[in-house]
C-alpha cells in the first residue's frame, strides 16, 4: 500500500469515527428524549439541557478534536501543506 | 490603514472597531438620558452601522478576480469563523429563534440541533477538500470534478434555488427590521434594505462581504447577549444564565400544569379575531412528547437541517477564502462555537421571557392578573396597536389565562428588554443586531447566487474568453438584478420566515449533497451518476413539496415526513439514482481517478490554479 493510500485509510477510520460521535450527540440521545428527561443536569431536564447546550458544545469540541487528530494523521505520512502553498 | 499589513492588524483593526461600538452604545445610553426619543435613537443605531459596513464594503473593493471570489484566499481562521457565523445566522435565528422556542419548546429545539451538527459533516467531509480543489464556487467543484458544462449547470440550478427561497427570506427580515426602526413602510423597508446588503457586496464581492460580515458578527452577537444577560441579572435569575435557569426551567413546568396548556380551536381563534400568525403557549418548554413518532419528527428535521447546512453553498464557499487546508478545517470548529455563542443563548433568552411574562408572582407577569390592569401596562399596549399581541377573554372571567395571551414569535426578541425594564437603547441595540444578521446572510445568499451564474454560467458556459474587467462587470450586474428580484418577491410577502428557510436546507440537500461528497469519497462516481442523481434528486423532492405542503396539495405526510422535512425523500432518491447510474456506467478516466486522489491530501498545488 502506498503512502497515499495509508493517509486515507486513517483519514477514512477517523471520519467514520467523528461520524459516530455526531451520530450520538445528534441522534442518539434523542430517541430516548422522554427517558433522559427524567435526570437532571445543573438543575435542567437533561434531554432540554442536550438540545439547548449540551449537544452544541459536543459539537464545537468535536470538530477542534477532529481538526488536531487530522492535522497529525498529515504531518505522520509528510503532507502537511508548507506555507507557500 | 487597509493597505499592506492589512491582515496581521486585524486584531487591531476589530478591536478598536468593536471599542467604538461600545462608546457608541454608551453615547446613545447618555442621550435618552437626555431626552432624545426612542425613535431617534432606534435611526441612529441602524444608520450608523449600516454606514460602517458601507465604508468597510467600499475599502475592500477590488478588480482582481481571485480576490473578488475567494478574498484572495488570506482569511485567518477566527476571522473567517466570524464570517461564516453571521453569514450563517440569518434574520431568522436572530429574531425568531427565541421565538420558535417559546412556543415550541423542546420539540423546536429540533432546530439548534440541526443547524449546528451540520458544522461536523461539513469538516469531515468537505470543507478541507473543497479548499484544496481550490475553486471559486461550488458548481465549479461540480463541473471540474465530474467534467462537462451540464453537470456545472444542474449543481448551478440546484444552488440557485436552494439560496433564492432562503435570500427572499432574508431581504423580507431586513425590510421589516429597517421599516419598524426607520418609521417607513415596509414595501420601501425592502428596497432600503436591499441597497445596505448591495453596499457591502458590490465593489469588493467576497473580500468585501468577508470583512463586513466580521463587523456583522460583532454587533449582533453583542445586541444579543447582552440583553440575555442583563434581563437576568436584573430579574435576579442568576449572574450568568446558561448555567443558572435549571430553577426557572423547572417553575415554568409547575407553572404550565397550574394553567393548563390549551391549544385554543381554529374556530375560536377566528371568532376572537386574532390578527394572523399570532399564536398561544400550547406546548410545553422542556418537556419532551411521547413516542416514537415525536421521536423520530425531532430526528429527522434535526437530519434535514444538518445535511442541508453541509450542502448550502453559501456556507461551504466561506471555506474557500482560507490560507490553507489545515486553516479551512480549523476554522470551521471556530465557525460553531461563534454560533454557538448565540444558539445556547436563543433558549435563555425564551426561558426568561416565558418566565417573565407567565409567572404571577412577579413584578412583570401578566397571566393570572385581570385583563383591564394589564391594558394599562405600556408595553402590553404598544405591540396591541401594532398588531403584534393580542388579548382574547374566551372564558370572559376578566382574568388573563395562558391560553389567552397572542403574541408573534418575533416579540420574544423584540420586547423582553422592555418587558424586563431595560433602557431603550438596548431595543435600539437589539434592531441594529437584527439588522446585521439578516443582511449579512442575504449577502452571502445574492453572492454565491451571483458567482455561480457569472463564473460557471457567463465564464466557464457562455464566454470562455471574457478578461478580467468583463467579467466582474458581469459579476456586479447578476448581483443587483439577483438582489432585485428577492426584494420584489419579498416585497410581495409571500413566504412566512421560517417555512421558506428549511425549505432551503431541504432544496440544497436534495440535489447537491451525494454529489458533493461522493465526488471527495467515492471515486467511481461518474458524471452521469452525478447528473441523473442531482436531477432525480431535485425533482423527486419538489414533487413530494407540493404533494405533501397543505397550501398546494395538502396530502397527509408519509411517515411524518412534511414540508419542513422533504429533503429526506430528494436526498435518498439522489443517492440511489446516482450510485446505481454511476455503477452503470465507464468508470472515470485515470485523470480524474488522480485528480481526487490528489484532492485527499493537503499537501501540495490546488487542482484549479489560483486564477482561473
Amino acid at each position: 500500500m502506498s503512502n497515499k493510500e495509508k493517509h486515507w485509510e486513517k483519514t477514512k477510520g477517523l471520519m467514520i469515527i467523528t461520524l459516530i460521535i455526531w451520530f450520538v450527540f445528534g441522534y442518539l440521545i434523542f430517541m430516548f428524549g422522554s427517558d433522559l428527561n427524567t435526570s437532571s443536569f445543573m438543575g435542567y431536564p437533561l434531554a432540554y439541557y442536550m438540545c439547548a447546550q449540551g449537544s452544541i458544545i459536543a459539537f464545537v469540541v468535536l470538530i477542534f478534536w477532529f481538526a488536531n487528530r487530522q492535522e497529525k494523521i498529515d504531518e505522520e505520512f509528510g503532507f502537511t501543506e508548507k506555507e507557500d502553498d | 490603514m487597509f493597505k499592506g499589513n492589512f491582515i496581521d492588524n486585524l486584531p487591531k483593526i476589530y478591536g478598536t472597531y468593536t471599542g467604538g461600538f461600545f462608546i457608541f452604545i454608551i453615547l446613545m445610553a447618555i442621550a435618552e438620558q437626555a431626552g432624545m426619543t426612542a425613535k431617534t435613537i432606534g435611526i441612529l443605531f441602524v444608520a450608523f452601522t449600516v454606514c460602517i459596513y458601507a465604508i468597510i464594503g467600499y475599502l475592500s473593493r477590488t478588480v482582481q478576480v481571485d480576490a473578488y471570489y475567494v478574498a484572495g484566499r488570506q482569511v485567518p481562521t477566527v476571522f473567517n469563523g466570524m464570517a461564516t457565523a453571521a453569514d450563517w445566522m440569518s434574520g431568522a435565528s436572530f429574531v425568531a429563534m427565541a421565538g420558535g422556542i417559546y412556543f415550541g419548546g423542546y420539540t423546536y429545539m429540533a432546530f439548534l440541533v440541526g443547524w449546528t451538527g451540520g458544522y461536523v459533516l461539513v469538516s469531515s467531509l468537505l470543507a478541507p477538500y473543497l479548499r484544496k480543489f481550490g475553486c471559486y464556487t461550488v458548481p465549479d467543484f461540480i463541473g471540474t470534478r465530474y467534467g462537462g458544462n451540464f453537470a456545472r449547470f444542474c449543481a448551478v440550478v440546484v444552488l440557485t434555488l436552494a439560496s433564492f427561497t432562503y435570500v427572499t427570506a432574508q431581504i423580507n427580515a431586513t425590510g421589516t427590521i429597517a421599516s419598524r426602526a426607520l418609521s417607513i413602510p415596509f414595501e420601501l423597508g425592502v428596497w432600503v434594505g436591499l441597497v445596505s446588503i448591495l453596499l457591502c457586496s458590490m465593489l469588493g464581492g467576497m473580500r468585501a462581504v468577508t470583512w463586513t460580515q466580521v463587523a456583522q458578527y460583532i454587533v449582533l452577537i453583542i445586541a444579543y447577549l447582552i440583553p440575555v444577560f442583563w434581563i437576568s441579572n436584573k430579574s435576579g435569575f442568576g449572574f450568568f444564565p446558561h448555567f443558572m435557569l435549571g430553577e426557572e426551567v423547572a417553575r415554568l413546568g409547575a407553572l404550565e400544569s397550574q394553567f393548563g396548556l390549551v391549544k385554543n380551536a381554529a374556530a375560536d381563534i377566528k371568532a376572537a379575531g386574532v390578527p394572523g400568525g399570532l399564536k398561544s403557549i400550547a406546548v410545553s418548554h422542556a418537556g419532551v412528547p411521547e413516542g416514537g413518532m415525536a421521536a423520530w419528527k425531532f430526528i429527522s428535521l434535526a437530519l434535514c437541517m444538518m445535511v442541508g447546512t453541509a450542502s448550502l453553498p453559501h456556507i461551504l464557499m466561506r471555506y474557500f477564502t482560507t490560507p490553507s487546508v489545515k486553516a479551512a478545517r480549523k476554522s470551521v470548529a471556530w465557525s460553531l462555537f461563534f454560533i454557538a455563542l448565540l444558539y445556547t443563548s436563543a433558549p435563555m433568552l425564551a426561558t426568561l421571557s416565558k418566565i417573565s411574562l407567565i409567572d404571577p408572582n412577579l413584578p412583570t407577569g401578566i397571566i393570572g392578573k385581570p385583563i383591564a390592569e394589564i391594558m394599562q401596562i405600556e408595553w402590553v399596549n404598544a405591540w396591541i396597536n401594532v398588531k403584534q399581541a393580542f388579548i382574547a377573554d374566551f372564558n370572559g372571567d376578566g382574568i388573563l389565562q395562558l391560553n389567552e395571551w397572542f403574541m408573534r414569535g418575533d416579540v420574544v426578541v423584540l420586547a423582553t428588554p422592555e418587558v424586563a425594564g431595560l433602557p431603550y437603547v438596548i431595543s435600539g441595540l437589539v434592531a441594529a443586531g437584527g439588522m446585521a444578521a439578516a443582511m449579512s446572510t442575504a449577502d452571502g445568499l445574492i453572492l454565491a447566487i451571483a458567482n455561480a451564474l457569472s463564473h460557471d454560467i457567463y465564464y466557464k458556459i457562455i464566454d470562455p474568453k471574457a478578461d478580467v474587467r468583463k467579467r466582474l462587470l458581469v459579476a456586479r450586474a447578476l448581483l443587483i438584478v439577483i438582489g432585485a428580484a428577492g426584494a420584489y418577491i419579498a416585497s410581495m410577502r409571500i413566504t412566512s420566515i421560517l417555512g421558506a428557510v428549511a425549505w432551503a436546507f431541504d432544496f440544497a440537500m436534495s440535489g447537491l449533497f451525494f454529489p458533493l461528497i461522493l465526488g471527495v469519497w467515492w471515486k467511481r462516481a461518474t458524471r452521469q451518476g452525478a447528473i441523473a442523481g442531482m436531477i432525480a434528486g431535485l425533482a423527486s423532492g419538489t414533487a413530494y413539496l407540493i404533494y405533501v405542503y397543505p397550501k398546494f396539495m395538502g396530502n397527509a405526510p408519509w411517515l411524518g415526513i412534511d414540508h419542513l422535512r422533504f429533503g429526506i425523500i430528494g436526498a435518498s432518491v439522489c443517492l440511489v439514482v446516482m450510485v446505481v447510474v454511476s455503477l452503470m456506467t465507464e468508470e472515470p478516466d485515470k485523470a480524474t481517478q488522480q485528480m481526487v486522489d490528489e484532492v485527499r491530501v493537503p499537501s501540495g498545488k490546488t487542482i484549479l490554479g489560483k486564477q482561473h
